[in-house]
Order: C-alpha cells, then structure tokens, then sequence
C-alpha cells in the first residue's frame, strides 16, 4: 500500500478521530472507538481527556490496549479511581462531553444493540451485553459512534435495546428526560452521518473518497437518507496516516498472538 | 482478622455449594488461582457476582459449577464472547444457567451499596434501556427532594468475595495498586472475604491514600505468586494477552476445554501459576 493509498477502516478511524477537539472529556469505547480516540490524541487533540471505563483519567497509551484496564493505561493516566468513582462522580456527574461507542446492531436513531440476537431468554447469538454503554449513551454530553458497515449490523429494527440512542426519533430522549444530547455522528467505513436536527435520523453527509450513494445503501438496512449537499470526507494526510499506520504496528508487536480486536 | 493459610484451607473454609461469591477483578488483578482451587474443590450451584465475567466465569459455567450470573459485561474483552457461556445460555450445556443482567453503572452502584451496609443503590441510570424491561430487580424511586425518576437496584452482599492483590504485610493488611477496580467494594460487602498476593512484605511502604484493606476486613490470605494469570498484577507481570486471545478457540469446542480444564486445572495446583507468568515478569 503506498502512502497515498489507505484502507476503508483507515478512512474510517480518521475521519472518527477528527471529530474530537482538543478540549474534550471523553469515554472511550473499546475496539475501533479506542483507535480512532487515540489517533486524535497523537495528531489535532493533544490535549483530549482520554477516560477508560476501569478508571484510568487522562490517559495516553502508546500501543491500543486489547481490553479496556490493560496495565499501560494506568501507567500513563494522570489518576485512576476506582470504578464506583469512576461511574458516580465522573460519568454521572456529567464530566464527560463525549462518550464514544461502537455498535454489533444499530438502527437508525442510533439505538445500539450488544446483548442479544434474538428473544432475551432465548438468544440466537448471546453477546456480552452493555457494559458501561447504557449510562455512557444517557450520561455523557454526545454520543459518536463508529462501526463498519453491514446489513447484519445495520438494522431496521435492533433485537433489544442495550443503549438508548433517539428511540423512535424527534423528541423521544427529552420524553424519557433525558438532558444529554444523544447520538449526534455515525462515522463508518463508508460515510460520515449526523443525527438529523428535527427527526434525529441518521444522515450521510459525506462520503469517502471513491464511494458512492449506492455503496452506501447496499451496507445499511435500512433506506438511507443523504443529506442534500453531500460533501466528500478529506482524505487521510499523510501525517494521519502515517500516525495510525505506526500506531497499529506498536500494537501488533505488543499484543503477540496477532488478533487485536477491532483496532487493527 | 486475617488468617495466613494454603489456598486450598481458605477455600474450604469459606466457599461452600450454594454460596453467593464474586471473584472480582476488572481486568487487572482477577483471581484465578482461587477460583481454580475452587473447581478442584467441586463446589457447585453457585451464584457468581462479577461486573466483567471473563475467561474464569466461562470455565466455572463450563464446568458446570454455576446455578446463576449476576454481571453486566460477560466477554473476552477485545477478543470476543464467552463461548462456554453462550453454550449454556443458547443450549443449555452442560446445564442453562439463570441470568441477572445489569449495566456497569448499577454493579458498581451495588458493590458500594453492600460495601455501605444499605439495602439498595440508586442510580441515574437505564434510560430507556431494556435492561429494565428483563430485569425485575431494576426498579424504579422517586427522589423525595427534587421529584426526579431514579433506577434502583439491590444491593450486592456476596457470602463471600475472593480477591487477588498486589502484597500484604505480616499483619495481614492488603496492599492493592493500578487499576483496583470495585474489589475493596466486593470485599467490604462480602461476609467474606478470601485474598490472594503475590508476596508477603515486612511494610507494605503504601503512599497515605493507597489502597489498602486492613486487615480485620479479610478471612483469609494465600500466597499464590502469579495468582491472576492470565490476568495481571500491576508491578509484577502484565496481562498474558496472547493467552486472552488462545482461550477463544479452546472454548470454542466442548471437548477440547475439558480437556483443557482437565490438563490445566483439575490435574494442576495453586503453585502452578508462578511458572505460567516467569516468561511474563521481565516486560512487568
């Protein structure tokens, strides 16, 4: 691959990291949400609060962690507490301005499934469940989501509702008073889609260098709404590229067994 | 007050079939070595309590140790699921287990309610999540002052909690640093409580806020070098992540994790672990 040249997942992790500012408190997600957090820590955001649900505050790894308490956070953090601390005072306490998550079934209010495939009692697929994503999706300021595109992943309508994104659309967060703003961004491999003001639906507003609407609409489940001046994504610079590139190489080294998750 | 014995004494003396345990540990520090001498042991029908069940809770639910999961993330952490797990849940080998699911949030909401000796947490938590909808022990309160919704849940009170740290002192007080997780909750709240270290030091040398756990809080301590593996201890040895990685495809058969479980933990001892982490130590 020559440096002008980069993966759709490259694409994707980048164009994730650039939405994060430099002044940002943010819960970061593991898998491509953790890469993506990372790479805006090491190009634009040098200054970004990185925040792992184990506790580490403030912290800037040098390889991607494979889970989310790996040692290196805690060493490089700048406090970790405890993970009732961590839940209360941090992330209930309204701290944090972006909580980051990926998704296995979304829809297209940016409701996020990861406990079932199936019927609860008896799943198809059992998946880990939420975690810290149900209060992360209703605690933090915004939500922004990165995943790869699938019709498997990519739903009408997801099996069971681990995080609340907008429900049904509209008004539906402040219905269930809900203060926080939701999921406002949806980066995939493929686009760039913001929550729609009023019907809060997902909307493409760019798309990847070389993709086209039809790409788009043969990964996703539902009809796809784009907005009505669609931008092209910039591509990756040679400095982001060359930042993630390294980044995933440390991470392969450090993690020997090869597999690295979703960061890779 | 804390009694120095051999990890099998403290097992037998604290964990019998039918209790209400939690080995705790949120990535860091989990306590493997204990719950390997547990399933030596034979006991069953237990309820396990975890925030993040991992590779050792998909080995006890394999084994066919556990009657219910009390958790709220049950995955290989940046691997992938629990496949001993899923086999129990989606078809009930070696037997179904009962499930009572929860988000993070409430878990560590309940720990500090057990640890704080209330009957309940309360949370800001659930939001339109379904959680609440599957779950009869996700309630919902009132706040008496300002009238705003609240989600309430149990709190957790274990028979007995099972820890892994860092070092203790002669004393028996408990030194546990890096990432310390909800384990001085889990242990607060337990009626028990069991600890294994990597080693037993003069002074503990701890910084005044450190995390220690006197030790009239603990029953029982163990020494068990490497105790966590494939877990880590801060300062000792680092997560064996490879071996994270390797658990998925030996779960993924029945027959080759028992014969895994046979070869690595019905045939091994608590001593065991000290050589599983040797390779480890120098990248601690």
């Amino acid at each position: 691959m020559s440096e002008t040249d980069f993966t759709p997942t490259e694409m994707m992790t980048i164009a994730a990291a650039r939405a994060l500012r430099n002044t940002d408190v943010c819960f970061v997600g593991i898998g491509a949400p953790s890469a993506a957090c990372n790479i805006a820590r090491l190009t634009h955001a040098p200054d970004i609060t990185l925040i792992y649900e184990s506790g580490t505050i403030g912290t800037a790894p040098t390889v991607l962690p494979l889970s989310i308490g790996d040692g290196e956070l805690c060493d490089t953090a700048v406090t970790t507490v405890s993970v009732p601390e961590m839940f209360r005072y941090w992330l209930q306490g309204g701290r944090v301005t972006v909580g980051f998550l990926g998704a296995a079934q979304i829809d297209r209010f940016g409701n996020i499934n990861t406990t079932v495939i199936g019927d609860y009692d008896q799943p198809k697929t059992r998946l880990p469940g939420g975690g810290g994503a149900p209060e992360i999706a209703s605690s933090c300021g915004e939500i922004f989501i990165t995943l790869k595109q699938s019709k498997r992943a990519m739903v009408d309508k997801i099996d069971f509702f681990t995080s609340f994104g907008h429900g049904e659309g509209g008004d539906h967060r402040a219905r269930l008073g809900i203060t926080t703003k939701g999921p406002t961004l949806m980066v995939t491999d493929l686009a760039v889609w913001r929550s729609d003001p009023v019907t809060r639906e997902f909307t493409v507003v760019s798309l990847h260098p070389g993709v086209t609407r039809e790409m788009v609409q043969a990964e996703c489940g539902w009809t796809v709404r784009f907005a009505d001046a669609l931008d092209e994504t910039p591509r990756p610079t040679e400095v982001e590229l060359k930042t993630l590139r390294d980044l995933n190489a440390r991470t392969k080294a450090a993690h020997s067994g090869g597999k690295t998750g979703e960061a890779a | 007050m804390a009694h120095f014995m051999p990890l099998s004494d403290a097992v037998a003396q604290n964990l019998k079939s039918g209790d209400t345990a939690a080995f705790e540990g949120f990535t860091h520090l989990i306590p493997h070595a204990a719950a390997h001498e547990a399933l030596r042991q034979g006991v069953k029908d237990l309820t396990l309590v975890r925030m993040t069940p991992d590779l050792v809770y998909d080995q006890m639910i394999g084994m066919g140790a556990v009657r219910k999961l009390i958790f709220s993330y049950a995955g290989n952490p940046g691997v992938g699921l629990l496949r001993r797990l899923r086999d129990s849940v989606e078809n009930g080998w070696p037997h179904r287990i009962e499930i009572e699911e929860h988000s993070h949030a409430a878990m560590a909401n309940a720990y500090e309610a057990g640890a704080a000796g209330l009957p309940f947490a309360v949370l800001r938590g659930y939001k339109g999540a379904d959680l609440a909808r599957v779950n009869p022990n996700i309630k919902h309160i009132t706040c008496p002052f300002t009238g705003e919704e609240l989600a309430a849940v149990p709190a957790i009170r274990p028979d007995v909690s099972f820890i892994h740290a860092q070092k203790a002192d002669r004393k028996g007080n408990v030194l546990i640093e890096g990432i310390v997780g909800v384990q001085k909750e889990a242990v607060l709240a337990a009626k028990r409580a069991v600890v294994t270290v990597e080693e037993v030091v003069d002074e503990l040398h701890a910084h005044p806020n450190a995390c220690v756990l006197p030790g009239w809080t603990v029953s029982a301590i163990s020494v068990v070098p490497g105790g966590a593996h494939p877990s880590y201890a801060h300062g000792y040895y680092p997560r064996d992540n490879a071996s994270y990685i390797a658990w998925d495809r030996i779960a993924s058969d029945r027959d080759s994790f028992l014969a895994w479980m046979k070869a690595n933990v019905l045939e091994a001892a608590p001593q065991d672990f000290a050589g599983r982490v040797s390779h480890l130590r120098s990248a601690a």
